[in-house]
């Protein structure tokens, strides 16, 4: 029986894999061929969707952009056995948008049944937990320490060091919550690996429950992805079934679940301590740090709040070893970061790789460009929250360190792409709309400041005192920066200023043809 | 949405007491009551604050925190177009503009015919296909006016 792969992330939904599925099922059915259909997550070769993959002797053979109108033809074509296509890539796993990653975290996303523990198991899954039970707590926390893995949200922050510091905390319960709110603009590596393999998740919070002592992980996610809700629902249906999770995790005498909530549309709750609030009940209101969530978290317990990235990340660091992973990487950004190419952009997807490329390689020869052909003008990187940065800047290598150098950050390691058709005063304005629209109201800077930021940006349009209103708008950006309690307030100066220094010509237009007189 | 009952503060009750044993009940509490009654009435508040024990005040306070709790009852159809910065690299801003002057709607704006409510979301997670949407909960990628017009006409027949 032939195996065929139709993916069931998100992405491949949004264009057409379902009505693609069902047109190779009725294909199938007509011609009396027996299939076997695995619903996969996605490789991240996303500009590909609907990528279906036929397994043959050879390896899996794929067909890109399939419409249901093209199923037919792929049938005549003997598809089952990877017959030659105008749509076929041949193996997916000679691309080169596959062979050139090194991937680590997405190592089984796209390849396996995303609800299937054997098949999780088959492909190495499993591996880092056993290796965690073998080693005990302590040492669990020194190879994630020695991995030299940071927080992949976009703070950065150590995460073996975290791990500690909720592990010495003396408590009655900890906790493991994980930071599925993933709410920046051209990010989706969370929702991929979730989709994709959400056992490695499940196994990753696992042992971080192991390593700090906690018998209860939650997962925030947002409202915004409901497929994933359903990918995750079954996941931990199976844990729980195979003895994964509850009273005594694969025969270890260790006690652990985890339960799934769901968030309802604050993009602030992407924040740890407002994610906190949001998960006790509360409004998603920022809290003052310290004390920090290891020490004071989730109902007042020491708690772990790190990124899905960050903990699906840690199976394979046990499995294969901290100093396997810090062999990656440049600087004191080790390891590897799933890049998500996003926005104006040929070939969008999600591309692991280690640290050190540099932005113009992952824009241009990654990415292809922009998808409308036209010159690349900024590529705004790590979310809303984020600086955008010209094409003269594209030799800055993608890691932390080199990022904050000019001002600006990796985040969650989203790029978008625009071409040069873009106002950077309007996305200057839409920076300050957006954080008025999601700041959480605590801190004055940034609940007031965002609409004053909205308005200033309004005067500079309509040509008011331009030169005076773009001061006042570098100095609202610096009350913001420095007078507002989280990242949200804190960063959304960040896009702002990067769009001031970067593009003075587009907050000039006004005065612009009074000039030329 | 379809499939939503009429208010029953019995019902409501079910579903808060369904709950209380988890920690932090009061968002899953609320989706489910936006799950059954398509919006979260005004009246589950009292009777919310009264079960988790905490004030009126503070119970409104969290209804009205978030986006996506529904004051009042959608349209039969809910489309959630992305407005962040992927979708407007791709031009979302023009196009849903464009979309919202024909059928005479604004954001968060409900069809006269109840059959659809059009609303502003940021980030769906589909940048590498923006713009974006969500139609009663459906991913659609590469979103222009036509995709956009049919789903409007779809939506009034059903």
């Amino acid at each position: 029986m032939t195996k065929i792969y139709v993916p069931r992330d998100m992405a491949a939904l949004a264009v057409g894999a379902k009505r693609v599925l069902a047109a190779i099922e009725k294909e199938a059915s007509a011609r009396g061929e027996t299939i076997q259909i695995i619903r996969n997550g996605s490789r991240g070769l996303l500009w590909l969707e609907p990528l279906v993959e036929v397994e043959t002797p050879e390896g899996r053979i794929g067909y890109g952009n399939v419409k249901p109108s093209d199923v037919p033809s792929l049938f005549d074509a003997g598809f089952l056995k990877g017959g030659a296509h105008p749509l076929s890539i041949g193996k997916v796993e000679d691309h080169p948008y596959w062979a050139k990653q090194t991937r680590v975290t997405f190592e089984r996303v796209g390849i396996i049944d995303p609800v299937n523990l054997d098949d999780y198991v088959a492909h190495g899954g499993g591996q880092g937990l056993a290796k965690a039970f073998e080693i005990g707590p302590a040492k669990v926390i020194e190879e994630v320490t020695k991995s030299g893995l940071r927080g992949r949200g976009g703070a950065g922050f150590p995460a073996g060091i975290k791990w500690k510091t909720v592990a010495d905390a003396p408590a009655d319960r900890r906790y493991v919550v994980t930071n599925a709110d993933e709410g920046d603009s051209g990010t989706f590596a969370d929702r991929m690996v979730m989709e994709g393999d959400p056992f490695v998740l499940i196994e990753g919070m696992t042992i971080c429950g192991y390593a700090i002592g906690a018998s209860k992980g939650f997962i925030y996610l947002r409202a915004e992805y409901p497929q994933c809700a359903e990918v995750l629902t079954e996941a931990l249906e199976a844990a729980r079934k195979a003895g994964w999770l509850g009273e005594n995790v694969r025969g270890s005498g260790f006690a652990f679940d985890i339960e799934l909530r769901i968030g309802a549309g604050a993009y602030v709750c992407g924040e740890e301590t407002s994610l906190l609030e949001s998960l006790e009940g509360h409004r998603g209101i920022v809290r003052a740090k310290p004390p920090l969530p290891a020490h004071v978290g989730f109902m007042g317990r020491p708690t772990v709040v790190n990124n899905v990235l960050t903990l699906a990340t840690a199976p394979a660091i046990l499995a294969k070893g901290g100093e396997f992973y810090a062999s990656f990487g440049v600087g004191r950004s080790r390891g590897t970061m799933p890049l998500q190419i996003a926005g104006n952009v040929k070939y969008g997807g999600l591309y692991e790789t280690p640290f050190g490329l540099t932005l113009g390689e992952i824009v241009n020869d990654i990415g292809g460009g922009t998808l409308t052909g036209r010159p690349v003008r900024a590529v705004q990187c790590g979310g809303p929250l984020g600086a955008y940065v010209p094409p003269s800047l594209f030799d800055t290598p993608f890691d932390y360190e080199a990022f904050q150098k000019h001002d600006s950050l990796i985040g969650h390691g989203g790029l978008v792409v625009f071409d040069d058709t873009v106002d950077m005063m309007q996305m200057a304005r839409f920076g300050m709309e957006f954080c008025a629209i999601e700041s959480c109201g605590k801190c004055t800077p940034c609940r007031i400041g965002s609409t004053r930021g909205v308005e200033t940006i309004d005067k500079i349009v309509e040509g008011v005192d331009v030169e005076a209103n773009i001061e006042l708008l570098s100095d609202l950006c610096n009350t913001m920066k420095f007078g507002s309690l989280c990242a949200l307030g804190g960063f959304a100066p960040y896009p702002v200023e990067s769009a001031l220094r970067h593009y003075p010509e587009d907050f000039r237009k006004a005065t612009l043809p009074a000039a030329a007189e | 949405m379809s499939g939503a009952v009429p208010w029953n503060e019995a019902r409501a009750q079910e579903i808060i007491d369904a709950h209380l044993g988890l920690e932090g009940p009061a968002l899953p509490i609320l989706h489910a009551i936006q799950e059954e009654f398509g919006y979260v009435p005004e009246a589950v508040v009292p009777q919310m604050a009264q079960s988790l024990n905490i004030s009126r005040a503070e119970m409104h306070g969290v209804v009205t925190f978030y986006h996506d709790f529904r004051h009042a009852p959608a349209g039969r159809h809910v489309l959630k177009l992305c407005r962040a910065e992927s979708c407007q690299s791709m031009g979302s801003e023009k196009i849903a503009k464009d979309f919202l002057e024909r059928i005479k709607l604004e954001w968060g704006g409900t069809a006269n015919d109840g059959s659809l409510t059009v609303e502003a979301v940021y980030c769906l997670g589909l940048c590498a296909h923006s713009p974006g949407a969500l139609y009663d909960g459906e991913p659609i990628g590469r979103v222009d006016g036509e995709i956009l017009d049919e789903l409007a006409s779809e939506a009034q027949k059903s």
